[in-house]
C-alpha cells in the first residue's frame, strides 16, 4: 500500500487483473465459495488477489487447509500468523480417520497416504461446508494434466473429474451453473507460470513461508530427495545421516514427501535468476507426480486438487 | 518521491529480460492429423529451453523406443497431458502450452486437427492473437487448411502464418513453396485476410523454427517462424467506447457503495458521464478504487471498483459505459455460432446466454451454415454440432452488445443448455436488428427488406431511429392494401 510502490509491469498486471476478475465472478455466481489455503507460494499469492479483488470489503468467503499432520511445522506457523494478521476466515482440517489409524507416508506409502490424507480429507471438508465452488492455485504450466484444466473446472456431486468431458471454455466467459451438490474448482493462476509468481511475489512483497529461500538445515538423503530432517517423526534408516545443507524448496508440501534443492538462492532476486536458467521442472521434488506417468491425472480425477 | 519511483520502475526493467514484462502473445497451431503440429510445438519448446530436464527424463522412461531417428524425445509424449490421449495417440483437448525468448512469452493454444474437434479450435482461437497454419509441404493446402483458416478468422484472428512443414521432404523445392504459398494468399484474401507470412520449414530438423535456415534454402530470405511471433501485434480493447460489465455491487459498510468488474473497453477517469444499461440512467463517474490506491484513470483490462456521483441502480449484469459511444441495447441481435455440442442448436428453443457478466433468456432461431467446403452461408433451420451459422437471438429483456469485429469482450457470448447446463456454443453478435426483420430474410446480406405503405415508409426514412439502420434496412413502397396481403400471407404460416 505505499504510494513509492512502482506500478506492476503489463504482464503481472493483466495476470492481477485476470486472477481478479475470476475471484469476483465466482463470489458473484456461487451460493457458497471456499478457497483452498495450502500455506505454499501460490496461495499466498492467490490470498493476496483475493484481498485486492474484494477491497474495501473483506474476503466474502472462508479458506480450508488440508492439514495432513505432516506439514512442515514452519507452514503451520506461517498460516497461524497469516490469519492473525489478515484476520482470515480459517478452516484447519485433517482427516480424522486418517488420525485414529495413524496413517503416516512412513507406514503407508505416499500413494495411500496421499488418497487418504488429502484426497479424502479435502472432500470430507468441502462436504462439510457444503461449498459449491473452491478456489485453487494450480497452474497450467506446472504438469501436462493441469495444461488441459479450465478456469472453471466442473466436478461431479463425488468430486471427480472427467478429463474427457470438459466444458469448452471460450473467452473469458465463464459457464457457472450447476446443480445441486454438483461444484466447480475456480483456477485464478491458471496462465500465470512459475517466474510470474516469483516476480509478482517480489512486486507487491507478499509474505512466504521461509523454507522457500536458501539457509542451512539439517537433511538426510533418501531416494535420491533431500529430505528435511527437523521433524521428530523422521527415523533415520540404517546407513542415513543427517547433516547440514544450504538447501531451499520449490514447492511446499508434506516434509517426507517434498525433495529440497540445494540452492544458494536467499533473496527473491536470487530465485528468480535461479529460475530463469533452471533445467529442471518445479514438480520435479514432489515424491507423488513420480509414481508413475499420469499419476497426477488419476489422482485429480479422484478428486485430488 | 514520484521521480524515485519512476526511476526505480526503469531500473528494475532493466534486470528481467523484455519477455518477462510484457503480456504474452497468444498463438493457435492449426493442422491436419501428422501435418507435424505435436513435432512443431515439441521443436518450439525444445529450442527456446522450456524442456526441462526431468521432463525430458519422464519422456524417456515412459517410452524408450519412440525417440524420433535425431534422438530427440517422441515431442507428442511431452504434449499430450491425459492419459486418455496417450492410449489412443491423438489429442482430444485444448492444452496451453508455455515458452519464451529474450523477447518475448508465448502462450499457444494446443488443438487438434480432426474434423470433429472444431469445438476445440474455436475455444483456442477465441483468445489468440495469431493463427500458425501448418500443412504438409508434400500435400499443399487441403480443405482442412481452409476450414481452420475460416474458423480463425470468424473468431478474429487476422495475423497468420502459414508454416509451409516438411519442406525437406521435397527436397526444399522452391516452386512448390510458392505453389502452396499463392494458394494460400488467394483464399487468405477472399476471408480478407491480408497478414500472411508463409515460412518453409521443417519441425523435425527444426529449420526455420526457431532457428534460421539457409544453406539448405538459399532461396529463402523470409523470417523464421520465432520472429515472426516475437514481432506479431496483440489485440487490445482500448480504442474503442468504453465499457464496464458490472460483476459485483460493493457494499462493505453505509459510506461505500462500489462497482465492481473489470474494464471491457476504452478508458474511464473520474468526472466523465456514464450510462447504465440496459435502464439508461446517467451519472458521473467520482472515483476508481484499487487496494493499491485510488486511481486517476482505468484502461481496457484493468480490474477495478468504480464509485458514482449518485445513488443509481445498479445490479450484477448491468453495463456502466460511455454516456456518447454506448453499445447497442435492443431485444433482438443477429450473431454468428459456433455449435459445439452433440444435441446440436435447436430451432426456436429456449438457452441461457451469458455475455460478460450477464446472463439472461434468449431463443435462438439458426438462419444459415456455413459450408466449410465453399465458404457459402446456406439457409439452415438448426446447427449440429461443430457447425458455424447465422442466428437470430430473440431476448425477454434488453440485452447489450457491441459488434464482435469492434470488442471482443462486449460482442462474444456463449449459450447454455438450461436442461444440461452444458456450454452448447460460442457467439459473436454482428448487429442489432429490429423485431420485425422476420418479415424478410436476406440475412446472409445483413439486410432486412420492408413493406411498408407509403406514407409510414416516409415517415420511418425521416426518422432517427432510421439512420442508424440504413446500412441493414431496404424499404419498398406499396399500398395500404398490398402491406396488408403480405402481412396476412406471414401471418398463414
Ligand atoms: N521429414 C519430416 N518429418 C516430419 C516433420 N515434421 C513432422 N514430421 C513427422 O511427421 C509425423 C507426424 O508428426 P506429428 O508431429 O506427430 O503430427 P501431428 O499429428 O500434426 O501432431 C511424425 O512421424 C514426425 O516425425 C518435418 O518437418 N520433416
Amino acid at each position: 500500500m505505499s504510494e513509492t510502490k512502482p506500478p506492476l509491469d503489463p504482464n503481472l498486471k493483466a495476470l492481477e487483473s485476470e486472477a481478479i476478475h475470476i475471484f469476483r465472478e465466482v463470489a458473484a455466481e456461487f451460493e457458497r465459495p471456499v478457497m483452498l489455503y495450502s500455506v505454499g507460494k501460490d496461495s499466498s499469492v492467490l490470498l493476496h488477489l483475493a484481498r485486492k479483488a474484494f477491497y474495501p470489503g473483506k474476503i466474502p468467503f472462508p479458506l480450508v487447509h488440508v492439514d495432513t499432520g505432516w506439514k512442515f511445522a514452519e507452514m503451520i506457523a506461517f498460516r497461524d500468523r497469516m490469519v492473525a494478521e489478515f484476520d482470515l476466515d480459517l478452516i484447519a482440517h485433517t482427516n480424522p480417520r486418517g488420525k485414529l489409524e495413524n496413517v503416516s507416508p512412513f507406514s503407508h506409502g505416499s500413494s495411500v497416504y496421499t488418497n487418504i490424507m488429502k484426497t479424502e480429507a479435502l472432500r470430507q471438508a468441502l462436504d462439510a461446508g457444503q461449498y459449491d465452488a473452491a478456489f485453487g492455485g494450480a497452474r497450467r504450466d506446472e504438469e501436462a494434466s493441469r495444461a488441459k484444466e479450465r478456469i472453471y473446472s466442473f466436478r461431479t456431486p463425488d468430486h471427480r473429474w472427467d478429463p474427457r468431458n470438459q466444458r469448452p471454455e471460450l473467452w473469458s466467459v465463464y459457464n457457472g451453473m450447476i446443480r445441486k451438490g454438483e461444484s466447480v474448482r475456480a483456477f485464478p493462476l491458471s496462465n500465470w507460470t512459475e517466474v510470474d509468481i516469483w516476480r509478482y511475489i517480489q512486486a507487491e512483497n507478499i509474505p512466504i513461508v521461509p523454507l522457500y529461500l536458501a539457509a542451512e538445515r539439517p537433511v538426510v538423503e533418501r531416494d535420491g530427495m533431500l529430505i528435511l530432517a527437523e521433524d521428530k517423526r523422521l527415523e533415520l534408516l540404517p546407513g542415513e545421516v543427517k547433516r547440514d545443507e544450504t538447501i531451499r524448496f520449490r514447492t511446499l508440501g508434506c516434509f517426507p514427501l517434498t525433495g529440497a534443492i540445494r540452492s544458494n538462492a536467499t533473496t527473491l532476486d536470487d530465485i528468480i535468476n535461479e529460475l530463469e536458467t533452471a533445467t529442471v521442472s518445479e514438480r520435479q521434488g514432489r515424491a507423488i507426480d513420480r509414481d508413475e506417468a499420469g499419476s497426477m491425472e488419476k489422482k485429480k480425477r479422484e478428486g485430488y486438487f | 518521491m514520484t521521480a524515485n519511483a519512476e526511476i526505480a520502475v526503469e531500473a528494475g526493467a532493466g534486470i528481467a529480460p523484455v519477455s518477462r514484462n510484457a503480456r504474452p502473445l497468444r498463438l493457435i497451431t492449426c493442422g491436419s492429423v501428422d501435418d507435424g503440429k505435436s513435432t512443431l510445438i515439441g521443436r518450439l519448446l525444445w529450442d527456446t529451453k522450456a524442456v526441462k530436464e526431468d521432463q525430458a527424463d519422464a519422456l524417456e522412461r515412459d517410452n524408450r523406443n519412440n525417440q524420433n531417428e535425431l534422438g530427440l524425445p517422441d515431442f507428442a509424449l511431452l504434449l499430450d497431458g491425459l492419459q486418455a490421449e496417450r492410449e489412443q495417440g491423438i489429442t482430444i483437448d485444448v492444452a496451453y502450452r508455455y515458452f519464451s525468448t529474450d523477447r518475448r512469452s508465448f502462450i499457444v493454444a494446443d488443438t487438434p486437427g480432426h474434423e470433429q474437434y472444431t469445438r476445440n479450435m474455436a475455444t483456442g482461437a477465441s483468445t489468440a492473437d495469431l493463427a500458425v497454419l501448418l500443412v504438409d509441404a508434400r500435400a499443399g493446402i487441403l480443405e482442412q487448411t481452409r476450414r481452420h483458416a475460416t474458423i480463425a478468422t470468424l473468431m478474429g484472428i487476422r495475423q497468420f502464418v502459414l508454416a509451409v512443414n516438411k519442406i525437406d521432404l521435397i527436397d526444399y523445392d522452391e516452386a512448390t513453396f510458392d505453389h502452396i504459398t499463392a494458394e494460400f494468399r488467394q483464399f487468405a484474401l477472399s476471408l480478407g485476410v491480408t497478414d500472411v507470412t508463409a515460412i518453409p520449414m521443417s519441425a523435425l530438423l527444426g529449420e526455420n523454427v526457431v532457428h534460421p535456415e539457409t544453406s539448405s534454402m538459399p532461396w529463402y530470405s523470409g523470417p523464421a517462424l520465432i520472429e515472426v511471433l516475437e514481432l506479431a501485434t496483440q489485440r487490445t480493447a482500448q480504442t474503442v467506447g468504453f465499457r464496464f460489465p458490472v460483476q459485483r455491487v460493493s457494499r462493505p459498510n453505509e459510506s461505500f457503495r462500489g462497482y465492481q468488474g473489470t474494464v471491457a473497453g476504452g478508458s474511464v477517469k473520474p468526472g466523465d458521464s456514464v450510462v447504465i444499461l440496459p435502464a439508461g440512467t446517467v451519472a458521473n463517474v467520482k472515483q476508481i478504487v484499487t487496494f493499491d490506491l485510488v486511481r486517476n484513470a482505468a484502461v481496457a483490462g484493468d480490474a477495478i471498483t468504480l464509485v458514482l456521483d449518485r445513488h443509481v441502480d445498479v445490479a450484477r449484469g448491468d453495463m456502466i459505459a460511455s454516456i456518447d459511444a454506448a453499445p447497442a441495447v435492443g431485444r433482438a441481435f443477429e450473431a454468428k455460432l459456433v455449435a459445439l455440442s452433440a444435441e446440436g442448436i435447436t430451432a426456436g428453443k429456449r438457452y441461457w446466454l451469458k455475455s460478460s457478466s450477464r446472463r439472461q433468456r434468449v431463443r435462438v432461431q439458426p438462419k444459415t451454415k456455413l459450408d466449410l467446403t465453399t465458404g457459402q452461408w446456406e439457409g439452415s433451420e438448426n446447427l449440429p454440432l461443430n457447425a458455424i451459422g447465422t442466428v437470430h437471438l430473440d431476448f425477454d429483456e434488453a440485452a447489450m452488445f457491441d459488434p464482435y469485429e469492434t470488442n471482443r469482450n462486449t460482442g462474444a457470448f456463449i449459450l447454455i443448455d438450461p436442461d444440461t447446463n452444458n456450454t452448447v456454443a460460442g457467439g459473436m453478435t454482428v448487429a442489432r436488428t429490429t423485431s420485425i426483420d422476420g418479415i424478410d430474410g436476406g440475412a446472409e446480406r445483413n439486410h432486412v427488406l420492408l413493406s411498408l405503405p407509403e406514407d409510414l415508409a416516409d415517415r420511418l426514412m425521416a426518422s432517427e431511429a432510421y439512420a442508424s439502420l440504413r446500412d441493414h434496412i431496404e424499404i419498398r413502397r406499396t399500398s395500404g392494401a398490398q402491406a396488408a396481403a403480405i402481412l396476412h400471407e406471414l401471418e398463414g404460416d
